[in-house]
């Protein structure tokens, strides 16, 4: 599992790399990657800083059985 | 002492010719703060002005249980404590880095000296000031008109019975819900306190659907 980026919609402000504490997001050539996907906590602070909504970590929502 | 370029892209002074932003600049200092550094302190005296130059940073409020509240978070450009250092009263949060972060500071007393002298600057705080009047009044409207969290609460049971996508942002839970992100994240905190829902790591699961009914009545 790891974060949705929409590269689209990214402007490359590189908030959420320096908000990610386990460091798994990087900016190359201005270009938002994710570099070790399961190293993702989904902390979801990425998607919290980001202003232009390009990067989200979306939640199942499932009834505990 | 700042360069004028780097102050033209802080909304305040973005009227300025450079030869202002440069008599300006000199009542300027940057300073650095790690994450989790504390900025100020809620009830502490305002003696400076700040800006964002890189980073965010969290403003909240904590109650006297000591629960935390966010309050905003600002980005680069954007201006912190504003509210303390116009009506004189002391800092209404607090403030911290929630990344690396560097700041350009002025004494409150050098901003209110430069603002008297320049209208142009005087209106721009003014129509940030009011800009902000506006989300505060909606968050006002959220919280006490508006219960945020019945909605949240219908929103998880609908997807969990009925789903129409697979997973949902908070992002996509506020745009269905009508609301900013941070108070579907407040909301999801709230139903989790009360042991209505559980959050795992990308996953929210619904330990007790009938008292996420009775939110969502
Ligand atoms: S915070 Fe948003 S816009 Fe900025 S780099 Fe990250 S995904 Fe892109
Ligand atoms: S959810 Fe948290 S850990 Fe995962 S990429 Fe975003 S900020 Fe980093």
């Amino acid at each position: 599992m790891r974060p949705l980026i929409n590269l689209d919609k990214c402007d490359g402000c590189g908030l959420c790399v320096a908000v990610c504490c386990s460091n798994i997001l990087k900016m190359v050539d201005k270009n938002l990657v994710i570099v070790d996907g399961d190293g993702c906590d989904w902390c979801a602070l990425c998607e919290a800083v980001c202003i232009s909504g390009a990067i989200v970590c979306p939640l199942e929502i499932v009834l505990n059985s | 002492m700042l360069e004028p370029g780097l102050l033209r892209a802080i909304p305040y002074f973005s009227e300025l010719s450079d030869e202002e932003l440069n008599e300006v600049g000199q009542y300027f200092f940057e300073e650095s703060y790690v994450r989790d550094e504390i900025i100020f302190l809620e009830g502490d005296e305002a003696r400076n002005l700040y800006f964002v130059a890189s980073g965010v940073v969290k403003t909240f409020k904590t109650s006297s249980d000591g629960k935390e509240q966010t309050i905003e978070l600002a980005r680069p450009g954007d201006v912190l404590n504003e509210v303390a250092v116009f009506d004189g009263g002391p800092n209404p949060t607090s403030a911290q880095a929630i990344t690396p972060v560097r700041l350009y500071k002025i004494e409150k007393s050098k901003m209110l000296a430069i603002i008297s002298q320049r209208p142009v600057i005087a209106l721009e705080v003014l129509r940030l000031m009011a800009a902000k009047m506006r989300r505060l009044t909606e968050l006002v409207e959220d919280l006490s008109f508006r219960p945020v969290v019945g909605r949240v609460a219908k929103i998880l049971l609908e997807q969990a019975r009925a789903p129409l996508v697979s997973r949902l942002s908070q992002r996509e839970m506020a745009a269905m819900a009508g609301t900013a992100r941070e108070m579907v994240s407040r909301s999801l905190k709230t139903l989790e306190d009360e042991g209505a829902i559980k959050m795992e790591r990308n996953r929210v699961v619904i330990l007790d659907p009938e008292a996420l009914e009775r939110r969502a009545a």
